[in-house]
């Protein structure tokens, strides 16, 4: 449980100075064309791999379950754009229904 | 931040606590998702108000949740907060020479009250609408992250639930307005694909910075080469 408490200080840490940064640092080197890009990139590449590694992840293997059903139930509900806390409210509700029948 | 003396003022100040109030209810979900991860109540509650910015807190549990340890989580966790430094850059002149706000205002930096400030011309109301609105969802967000974790910590058995499910789903959230155009949906699939393909290969969490990593650099290579046939 320390590690925890180590890991989220960490974290927090490099969140602020990620924050300060913006407001301290030279612009000339925040504006950099490679950079900017790559910032534009990031976000899209890592909530993508989380997203997928979320839904057919499972200990080191890719696996079909009932999260693939949440998860399509949750594109459905954005696509009608449903606000974000029923969309996921919606993904749970689905999972567990398929898991309530005996699927997943 | 005294009352508001004209109507635009007025306005910007409604439209902040809207966005605010909204945003800040999600914090309902990340303390149930949190909790029921493994993470206990106070350690939610520290997450949202120490670090703050949506996307990495998500991503935090989100790899705790697949089984990985804090320190696999660190790195994604931190990467994606690096936007925040570029919000940062369009506000700095906001802020410069305004003495201790400063260092309270950078940690309000967020996707919402950088938008919001991003919408006015004049200084005193991108302000206004700066501080209201990182205000405001920094105070619905933390309250709604208790009680989320206190509603989370009650639950036995996260998957008889669909939690995971809930975690994807939250992903697909944040990730649904970005992708708006075929370029930012290639980066979406490439990292994907490519993190699914090691999975078998890594530990938990790793197979994230690599997907990820594999896609930037994928679509820095593909901006450079546009540009080159662009100019030729």
């Amino acid at each position: 449980m320390t590690q925890m408490w180590l890991a989220i200080l960490v974290v927090a840490a490099a969140a602020y100075g990620l924050k300060l940064a913006g407001f301290v640092l030279p612009e000339a080197i925040l504006n950099h064309p490679t950079v900017v890009r790559a910032a534009a990139i990031i976000p899209i590449a890592l909530l993508s791999a989380l997203l997928w590694i979320q839904v057919f992840g499972a200990d080191r293997a890719v696996v079909l379950d009932a999260r693939v059903v949440g998860v399509a139930v949750a594109a459905l509900a954005l696509w009608l754009r449903v606000p974000f806390l029923v969309v996921v409210l919606l993904a749970a509700l689905a999972a567990a229904a398929i898991r309530a029948m005996g699927f997943g | 931040m005294t009352a508001p003396a004209d109507p635009t003022t007025r306005g910007v100040i409604l439209d902040s606590l809207g966005v605010g109030i909204a945003t800040g209810v999600y914090g309902i979900s990340f303390g149930a998702l949190a909790t029921a991860s493994g993470l206990s109540v106070w350690q939610a509650c520290a997450i949202s108000m120490l670090v703050f910015t949506g996307a990495s807190q998500f991503a935090f549990i989100g790899v705790l949740a697949a089984g990985g340890t804090p320190w696999a989580a660190m790195p994604t966790a931190v990467l994606l907060g690096v936007r925040n430094m570029f919000y940062s850059v369009s506000l700095a002149k906001l802020f410069a020479g305004r003495g201790w706000r400063r260092w309270v205002a950078a940690q309000l930096v967020i996707d919402e009250s950088a938008a919001l400030a991003s919408a006015h011309e004049n200084d005193n109301l991108r302000r206004t609408a700066f501080w209201w609105t990182g205000l405001s969802v920094f105070v619905c967000w933390n309250f709604s992250t208790l009680v989320g974790a206190l509603a989370g910590s009650e639950i036995s058995d996260p998957r008889t639930i669909g939690l995971d499910a809930a975690v994807g789903a939250a992903f697909l959230g944040l990730l649904w307005h970005r992708l708006t155009n075929t370029f930012t949906r290639l980066i979406a699939l490439v990292a994907g694909v490519v993190a699914l393909i090691v999975v078998p290969l890594m530990p938990a969490g790793a197979p994230i910075m690599i997907g990820g990593a594999a896609a930037v650099l994928g679509g820095l290579v593909w901006q450079s080469r546009v540009d080159r046939l662009r100019s030729t």
